[in-house]
């Protein structure tokens, strides 16, 4: 295995009940790449994102960070994890939800620094000018001590971006950042989402902004039924997918154009 | 007589002269029993705020040896009265282990298990009523079970719980009069005997009432002031 590949999915299965959400995913993520996850609803995609910091249980299947395999193999094939070691690896593979899911008890500073301070054991002052830093990097130094409540969509998922930037993640998941929000504020989440690529930050990202994708990405994924269907530059999948499902998909998107 | 309701056998139907003086005379061994009525709701309210959080975490636990015993506990101090529980601890506790708890002892115990037990009840209920976008945003970060507990799950449910906890406290407050049962020298006992001594059971009790409103009005404002000032910091 190459020395850059920074996270790795092996077979990777995740079933609730009966139903088989990821059919056997297999996945290298090189240090630096910014892999957009694309597919329609009930693909997987969601699922995959939360397998990668263990939110969900994988079934079956193993994750490797930076080469060391996270959970021990049982007997009977199935993998143990244990909860520090999960803790562990989430402190480094940060998340960005759908529903931002600030701490509403908090305010915007305070949301920053807890993991900072609780998780990463740094002083709180240390951990106060760092949490400044990157909420003046998504735009919001002025709204450091306002309450979620008083925050618009919008300004709550750049203050969710800098709480995991924060943590100094070496992945960093974002799951359907702007699908919750008001059309008039995706820009400014996809913006700061932009200047971050920048930085050369290993990033993945389940949208349906397909131009986001087209422009963010240095390859794109498409997951069709449980399992990845088309992987490529945005350029090649995006432009001249390979699969007949692939098109079809992208079709829906380009249907009504101005 | 012209107006006055007339009872069954023809006599006149009126309020007996009141003897507050009497009551008021005595009114310092009412106020001295209020220290061992505050005791008890001390200490049963403590321990059913510090018990009833293990209590309710246990409930909602993933293992069924730690879940089952816990509700087993809580169904059994909620759906019977407190009167016979007290009664348990103080007269067959000894018989069946041969322990003898002194009188008070054997009341704070027996209210503050029933305190745990409703206690228990209001935190798992506040608990299940956090979002699990909570949890997950927690757990994102690397936040260990119990450390996401005390910083982002208890002070979020805390803050919904405060009804439910106060209205549970001021029931208990008036609980404590059961005390009285197993000679507890409370305020309700006390009252009691005094009421007998003297043919003042009206008067009494009507004290009494005041008294109890007195000691637990001022708890019910605290509380109103708490749920103001969470409120206040936007949660």
């Amino acid at each position: 295995m190459s020395e850059d590949v920074v996270l790795r999915v092996a077979d990777l299965h995740k079933s609730f009940g009966p139903n088989e959400v990821l059919k056997g995913i297999d996945l290298e993520v090189r240090r630096g790449e910014r892999i957009a996850i694309l597919g329609s609803s009930g693909s997987g995609k969601s699922t995959l994102l939360r397998c990668l910091n263990v939110l969900e249980m994988p079934s079956k299947g193993r994750l490797f960070l930076d080469g060391a395999a996270i959970g021990t193999q049982r007997p009977d094939g199935g993998t143990r994890y244990r909860e520090a070691e999960l803790n562990a690896l989430r402190a480094r593979v940060g998340m960005v939800f759908q529903q931002f899911n600030l701490f509403p008890h908090m305010t915007a500073l305070e949301n920053v620094m807890e993991g900072q301070v609780s998780v990463l054991s740094r002083k709180k002052a240390e951990a106060r000018a760092l949490a400044l830093k990157h909420l003046a990097q998504v735009g919001l130094a002025d709204k450091a001590d306002a309450y979620p409540a008083r925050l618009s969509g919008g300004q709550q998922q750049r203050v969710a971006i800098a709480r995991a930037l924060a943590m100094d993640p070496e992945v960093l998941l974002f799951d359907e950042p702007t699908s919750s929000l008001d059309p008039e504020l995706v820009g400014e989440v996809l913006g700061v989402i932009r200047d971050l690529s920048e930085s050369g930050r290993t990033m993945l990202l389940v949208t349906h902004e397909l131009g986001f994708a087209y422009h963010f990405a240095t390859r794109v994924l498409f997951l069709h039924e449980g399992a990845i269907l088309e992987d490529g530059p945005p350029e090649q999948v995006l432009k001249s997918p390979r699969e007949e499902r692939t098109r079809r998909f992208l079709d829906r998107f380009t249907a009504f154009r101005i | 007589m012209a107006g006055g309701a007339r009872a069954p056998g023809g006599h006149a139907m009126s309020l007996p002269e009141l003897q507050f003086g009497e009551v008021f005379a005595n009114i310092d061994l009412l106020l001295k029993a209020c220290g061992l009525t505050l005791a008890l709701w001390a200490i049963a309210l403590a321990a059913g705020l510090g018990g009833g959080l293990l209590l309710g975490l246990a409930r909602i636990a993933q293992r069924r040896w730690i879940a089952w015993p816990a509700r087993a506990f809580v169904e059994t101090f909620r759906n019977t009265p407190v009167l016979v529980q007290l009664i348990w601890f103080y007269y067959a506790l000894p018989v069946v282990t041969g322990i003898q708890l002194p009188a008070f002892a054997a009341a704070a115990l027996a209210l503050s298990l029933n305190a745990c037990a409703y206690c228990a009840e209001i935190y798992r209920g506040g608990i299940q009523a956090v979002p699990t976008g909570q949890w997950e945003a927690g757990r994102a970060l690397g936040m260990g079970r119990l450390r996401l507990l005390r910083r982002i799950v208890l002070p979020l449910a805390v803050r919904r719980m405060v009804p439910a906890f106060t209205n549970r406290a001021v029931e208990l407050a008036k609980n404590t009069s059961v005390a009285s049962i197993v000679t507890v020298h409370e305020l309700m006992y006390t009252a009691r005997l005094f009421s007998s001594q003297n043919y003042l059971p009206l008067e009494t009790f009507t004290v009494v009432a005041v008294i109890y409103f007195v000691l637990i009005y001022p708890f019910t404002l605290a509380s109103y002031a708490l749920e103001r000032r969470f409120a206040a910091s936007g949660a």
